[in-house]
């Protein structure tokens, strides 16, 4: 074997390659940023920054958990469902009961179970996660227009408007719970038996289990957590809009998805760090901020965000080269 | 073009770090059989999969005849007459036989496949090589002796007159390799360069005309007499010293009776299997491929689930209901297909050490602890002599020795009764394998009970204490090391049915 050259001096032991893998999406993610700061007027503007935290918060929290879903080399696509049913929930269970720890509660049950009931049908059925959670995303969407009768569940109690209009040292609740899903996250995947096994499951399947991983319970929680956080982002955005809207976040699962992926997620399993999620999650907020700013057609932003998607996956693969 | 030779001049192949093969000369002549032998990782496949044009060579050139070849891609080496036929057959399972026959150039009308000239073509094709395949059936259903036919009868409808085949025997039953055998004399007595790739030495003593023996990338030497040349001979030029020491066998002390398998059934296994293995011994498992070997180590592991019998553990029952279980007893399997079950590629070798024995380790069961995984991989790393620049290193580019060698320091920070080894040194280099060898006596010594599956005889003979024999999913004999000789042996690992 050939000696390993470590550099000495400045930076011992510094991994070029590494640091690129590792690092470069977040660099680029604070690029655009400054880019945008100085091209574009207003960007840096509070109520801008605020709006842009708060577009962040809803996907961020989310992609936490999809995280695992892609590390163990599975998807969720019911996301979207879950959070337009958490919503609707909620706003049904408050109104009913007028109690907001019970419709928050419901909400989150709602999507813990939908989230078994993923990660049952995945692991011990052997179904393939993208059927399995195409039947849900249907599923749950469904039963999200039948609660509420197809219309608006609006909220009246001051209480519930806490989690998406609130402040703490004038930082906005929303972006508070985002920062703090990021830490936990990242933390879980890196320091539990519960995140190392994520990756061995994504990583080979085979080789996990054969060396003593709980396949199945491990791929069962992952996505019952999963659901759980859908829930809880759909409780804030219901919060935020003073309703549960049983049509929002059509599409949002693929949203999710591909902020992960945009950051260096692999969606074949066994590669995915926190920081690639919210490289991944920053870059699809900045670009549409920026866009809409600079009042660039919708129809104009569908075709750029496509294309910086591609060209993302794309250098991607040239780098594993 | 029939008669003309093929010669390789002074090829060299280098890959990032590794040099695959260095100044490889030699000539294979038209109505032979050559052998290319040598050691795993010896460079063999290397070599053919120049001639195949899947690598282009760094250095030299190859010649057929007075013409030198240019290689770039397969197609190029097929447009020269050349034909490769690799272990895992690249055929495609879904489609008929006729397609596959004519894949990439099917025969066509208006742009149609033209279905009734495709099925005559075919016929013609697999006319007195396997006259019993119809060319319309899947190619999924016919057997793998029959495919690799299909595969030959495809290099010879591309008008192939050098044709390599890379371990063709090793899925085969022995009428299958019977059949095989008298094609390759055929095509040998039509004139063809016929390669041939075998680590068996009774096949390449039965059909071929030279041997030219591979070590560490390099040539050794080339046989042309075959009648005068001995099994010890070839031997020894392949492991190129003597084979004795690399084993390094010593007696050891045997205590009590580690684990008893009784009346065992399950997938695989034809008749029920009874055997025991003792504190501090090393068991050989001996046979042929599908003689049932993989799939018993399967049930011990608790990978499948036993239909019948019963397995004791020092002498406590034992009950296996998912590799889980066995891991908790301490029965620890180093499976067959390192890439496929052993290592989590993209992940690093600490991970891969530590991923079986952290949660005995971590807080609560679940919050890693940073001194243990650190401190364990650096022991494992060291005490395997795992040849890796860091602990951080992703283990897929270590060598196939070295990754084994961290499959073991991952088993070694576990507690462990029974160790199953299932094909320890396949694809290892020989400095590689002698390390593993010493490691499995190590661990024998300190009393550990260790089953190892190898279909290497050598191997077998030169590191058990005792030696099972299965054949077609039954024990069918068991030897003593002081009366285990090569020829009992494959006796015994021949199917009956057939002998």
């Amino acid at each position: 074997m050939s000696e390993v050259k470590t550099a000495k001096g400045f930076w011992p032991g510094f991994n070029q390659r590494k640091f690129l893998d590792d690092w470069v999406m977040l660099l680029a993610a604070l690029g655009i940023f400054v880019l945008s700061a100085v091209f574009i007027d207003n960007f840096l503007s509070p109520l801008n920054m605020r709006g842009l935290g708060l577009a962040i918060s809803t996907v961020g929290i989310a992609a936490c958990t999809m995280l695992f879903c892609l590390a163990s080399g599975h998807f969720d696509l019911s996301v979207g469902s879950v959070i337009a049913c958490a919503g609707v929930v909620a706003g049904i269970v408050m109104r009913d009961t007028d109690s907001v720890a019970l419709g928050v509660s419901a909400a989150l049950a709602m999507g813990l179970v939908v989230g078994l009931i993923n990660g049952i049908v995945i692991a011990k059925l052997r179904i393939n996660a993208l059927i399995a959670t195409l039947a849900t995303m249907q599923i749950v969407r469904g039963l999200a227009y039948i609660f509420s009768n197809g219309k608006a569940v609006g909220v009246m109690n001051e209480g519930f408007f806490v989690f998406g209009n609130g402040q703490l040292l004038g930082v906005p609740v929303p972006i508070i719970i985002t920062v703090l899903c990021f830490v936990f996250f990242g933390w879980l995947l890196n320091y539990t038996t519960y995140g190392r096994n994520t990756m061995a499951i994504g990583g080979n399947q085979e080789a996990a289990l054969l060396a003593g991983v709980n396949v199945d319970r491990t791929k069962i929680i992952i996505f019952a957590v999963h659901g759980l956080i859908g829930a809880l982002a759909g409780v804030i955005l219901a919060s935020r809009m003073t309703s549960g809207q049983p049509m929002i976040g059509q599409g949002f699962e693929l949203t999710v998805i591909s902020a992960c992926v945009l950051g260096g997620v692999s969606l074949s399993g066994g590669i995915g760090m926190i920081r690639h999620v919210i490289a991944g999650v920053l870059i699809l907020a900045i670009i549409e901020n920026a866009m809409n700013l600079k009042n660039i057609d919708t129809f104009y932003q569908y075709v750029i965000r496509g294309s910086i998607l591609l060209l993302a996956v794309i250098i991607d693969r040239m780098k594993q080269r | 073009m029939s008669g003309a030779a093929l010669r390789f001049n002074g090829i060299g192949k280098e890959f990032p770090g590794v040099k695959a093969l260095a100044q490889i000369s030699f000539e294979a002549r038209p109505h032979s059989v050559h052998a290319l032998m040598g050691e795993n990782g010896a460079g063999k496949s290397t070599l053919l999969k120049i001639l195949g044009g899947a690598y282009i060579p760094s250095s030299g050139t190859v010649q057929i005849g007075a013409q030198t070849m240019a290689f770039k891609c397969a197609a190029d080496s097929i447009a020269s007459g050349v034909a490769v036929i690799h272990q895992e057959l690249h055929l495609v399972p879904e489609m008929s036989v006729a397609e596959n026959l004519f894949l990439g150039h099917l025969p066509t009308r208006f742009g149609v496949v033209n279905r009734s000239l495709l099925r005559k073509q075919a016929l013609a094709c697999l006319k007195g090589l396997a006259d019993e395949i119809d060319p319309d059936e899947k190619l999924g259903r016919l057997s793998l002796g029959q495919r690799q036919l299909v595969e030959i009868a495809k290099a010879l409808s591309r008008g192939a007159n050098v044709i390599a085949f890379d371990e063709p025997t090793s899925s085969l039953s022995a009428r299958e390799i019977d059949r095989l055998m008298a094609i390759i004399t055929r095509l040998r007595d039509e004139g063809k360069v016929v390669l041939y790739v075998s680590h068996r030495m009774e096949e390449v003593f039965r059909i071929c005309d030279a041997v030219t023996v591979f070590k560490d990338g390099r040539y050794v030497r080339t046989f042309e007499d075959m009648s005068t040349l001995t099994h010890d001979q070839l031997v020894t030029c392949m492991v190129g010293r003597d084979i004795q020491d690399i084993y390094d066998y010593r007696p050891r002390e045997q205590g009590e009776v580690a684990l008893n398998v009784e009346g065992l059934l399950g997938p695989g296994l034809r008749e029920p299997v009874s055997f025991q293995v003792r504190k501090g011994e090393i068991l050989g498992l001996f046979g042929l491929v599908g003689a049932g070997r993989t799939e018993l180590l399967r049930l011990l592991s608790g990978l499948e689930r036993s239909s019948a019998g019963s397995l004791a553990l020092c002498g406590e029952p034992l009950q296996l209901r998912s590799p889980r279980d066995a891991i908790a007893a301490g029965v620890l399997l180093c499976p067959e297909d390192r890439k496929k079950e052993g290592i989590i590629p993209l992940s690093s070798v600490a991970e891969n050490i530590n991923i079986s024995a952290r949660s005995a380790h971590a807080s609560f069961g679940w919050l890693l602890r940073d001194d243990w995984e650190k401190g364990n991989a650096e022991r494992q790393i060291q005490a395997m002599k795992v040849k890796t620049p860091n602990a951080e290193q992703k283990i897929l580019y270590l060598s196939g020795g070295n990754q084994q060698k961290a499959i073991l320091g991952r088993w070694l920070s576990m507690p462990m009764k029974v160790l199953l080894l299932d094909e320890p040194t396949r694809g290892i280099d020989i400095g590689a394998k002698s390390e593993i060898y010493q490691i499995i006596h190590n661990l024998a010594a300190s009393g550990i009970a260790v089953i190892v599956v190898s279909s290497d005889l050598m191997e077998v003979m030169g590191i058990s204490d005792r030696i099972l024999v299965m054949s077609e999913g039954a024990l069918t004999g068991e030897l003593p090391r002081a009366q285990a000789d090569e020829a009992r042996l494959l006796q015994l690992a021949l199917p009956q049915s057939r002998a």
